[in-house]
């Protein structure tokens, strides 16, 4: 059981930093191991926003391998080094925790090519890469990842967040969701369910070219999504795909630069609840999530099986 | 053979031989006290009072209403559930419930008795185990809408998720909208009125029952099949919708009907609320 919730301010921006806090504080029940936020800020369009980490948080109830953070600095300077030789110049640099970055750069060459690089530096993930894309994530619940990154000041016009349990991999950012749908710029998923055809698909995408970054199932969603896009699709067509694609139980969402998602399987086994105006959409496996935004009364419902969604802001 | 015995015998309300205190005590006819459980409340249904629940989690909320009941209130008023879980579970008591918002899961669930009213959605099992009783939800509701209830009505003005009536026992659960796919999964009785459109596997692996569908089927599941419906079922499913204030001018007759076509039960014995209606 995980929690998943996402919201859409069409037309406008705010402060959706702690607008999905909210949401996902009043999930914490469906999954206290970690919380990731995908929020899509009002930044200038100008550079790429490349979210990365070179280490795990090994804090309490970590799977993770407990490492000397003196390994975090060497990492770093083998990540600088590459972008030096990529041709990717530094606008600005962030150390948010001793394993978690966050760089503004100039880039225009292939990103597939550009991640496939820094990502062969050992221990280092590329969470996300964008031009409004902030994905962060990390162990604990949603006020914690929030205090501990700020994300309270964050304003934007949509953003998309998790709240883990975790069943099939370990307590671990890598294993946490949202996943950035590599290797392009600006798409995030999160998901709630599990994916029985896992492997088959996984076995498949990489023999694509595609990469896996953990051993989570959900990570596939993205990389599905992101493997049709490639060949042309568009995210909604790319999602109805997913329906047959996809084999098991699954609710998620899926966010690009300017619009937001949602899917579910044939069976509707796992839930969603959603509200819908003109002006904002949001949504989450627990009607809570959205009373936490929206404390008046509402119209909401649940979609049904098989249904697809997109919105744009 | 106890005379009391007898008498219960030869209204036909059990053959079997019941064993253990709990049953014991609610079905004996003769002991009409008995059929209030324990710790229930003597209410008056013109005293009224509201509650605001709003910073109050749901065990607050139950059992402030519990603590109310007891105080003689017949009719309780919640302000601000918002979406708030497990709402109103448990009670056993005749009551008049109004909710001024929406549940979140297992809202009134494991009921027997009271009438609910609620004024905006529910979420995920409304009524779960619903044992006799009105919930009348004035919007939309989730999935598994009316899991395993046992008597009663359930009414939905809205639309309602996949699995509605799953693993239904008895009662009438009525929807005015459209319902998500495998509804009636595994239903073993009670009927089933959908006045809008149904998702996919309809009635799948059902043992019994009948559900009535006004719209379009997406498909039918496993062990459902298209039944003739008859006079007395159009007659039936008029009174229940102008009981339940929805479908005004529903045109019953067009309706498809729709039951098991293979016998998989094996029960001869009344359920347990179906006694107690007999009595």
């Amino acid at each position: 059981m995980c929690g998943i919730a996402g919201l859409i301010h069409r037309g406008k921006s705010s402060n959706v930093g702690s607008e999905l806090q909210l949401m996902l504080q009043a999930l914490k029940h469906r999954g206290p191991d970690s919380t990731g936020y995908a929020l899509y800020a009002q930044n200038d369009g100008l550079n790429f926003i490349m979210r990365f980490k070179v280490g795990e948080n090994v804090g309490e109830g970590s799977t993770s391998i407990n490492e000397d953070a003196s390994v975090y600095d060497q990492r770093k300077k083998l990540v600088d080094r590459m972008l030096s030789d990529l041709g990717a110049r530094i606008v600005k640099e962030d150390r948010l925790t001793p394993y978690s970055f966050r760089y503004e750069m100039k880039y225009d060459q292939d990103l597939m090519e550009f991640s496939k690089k820094i990502e062969s530096i050992d221990s280092v993930e590329i969470l996300s890469i964008g031009k409004s894309l902030e994905l962060i994530k990390d162990l604990g619940d949603a006020k914690v990842v929030s205090d501990r990154y700020e994300l309270d000041k964050v304003h934007g016009t949509h953003a998309i967040g998790h709240a883990r349990m975790a069943t099939e991999s370990g307590v671990d950012i890598k294993s946490a969701h949202p996943f950035w749908g590599y290797p392009f710029s600006d798409v995030s998923v999160v998901h709630n369910g599990q994916l029985t055809n896992y492997w088959n698909n996984r076995r498949v995408l990489e023999n694509k070219g595609m990469r896996f970054m953990s051993e989570c199932d959900s990570e596939l969603i993205a990389v599905y999504l992101a493997e049709k896009m490639r060949n042309g699709a568009s995210l909604e067509e790319g999602m109805r795909d997913s329906l047959t694609g996809l084999d098991g139980v699954f609710t998620y969402f899926v966010a690009t630069k300017d619009s937001l998602g949602m899917a579910k399987d044939t069976m509707a086994a796992k839930p969603l609840v959603l509200y819908e105006s003109d002006d904002l959409v949001a949504m989450g496996s627990e009607e809570i999530a959205i009373r936490s935004i929206l404390p008046q009364e509402i119209d909401t419902y649940d979609p049904f099986d098989g249904e697809v969604k997109v919105w744009q802001i | 053979m106890s005379e009391k015995k007898t008498k219960a015998q030869s209204m036909g309300l059990h053959t079997e031989v019941l064993t253990g205190k709990t049953q014991q005590k609610f079905f004996n006819p003769d002991e009409a006290e008995n059929f209030y459980y324990f710790g229930t409340h003597d209410v008056d249904f013109n005293k009224r009072t509201e509650i605001d629940v709003k910073d109050m989690d749901c065990k607050e909320a139950n059992g402030k209403i519990d603590e109310l009941m007891s105080q003689g209130y017949g009719t309780i008023v919640i302000k601000n559930p918002q979406g708030k879980h497990s709402l109103g579970v448990g009670i056993l008591n005749k009551l008049n419930l109004i909710f001024e918002g929406s549940l979140g899961y297992f809202g009134c669930g494991s009921m027997d008795g009271p009438i609910v009213r609620i004024n905006g959605r529910v979420g995920w099992s409304c009524a779960e185990n619903m044992m006799a009783g009105k919930v009348v939800i004035e919007k939309n509701a989730g999935s598994c809408f009316g899991a395993a209830i046992r008597g009663g009505d359930l009414i939905c003005k809205g639309s309602v998720g996949a699995r509605t009536g799953i693993d239904q026992k008895g009662g009438t659960i009525i929807v005015g909208g459209d319902a998500g796919a495998f509804t009636g999964f595994m239903m073993q009785r009670g009927r089933i009125i959908i006045l809008g459109d149904v998702g996919i596997n309809l009635g799948d692996s059902m043992y019994d029952g009948t559900i009535f569908i006004g719209g379009k089927i997406g498909s039918f599941g496993s062990d459902a099949v298209e039944a003739e419906l008859t006079e007395t079922d159009i007659g039936w499913l008029k009174r229940k919708l102008k009981v339940a204030e929805i479908g005004d001018n529903f045109d019953v007759s067009k309706m498809t009907k729709v039951v098991a076509g293979k016998k998989l039960w094996n029960y001869d014995a009344l359920e347990p609320t179906e006694k107690k209606g007999a009595i």
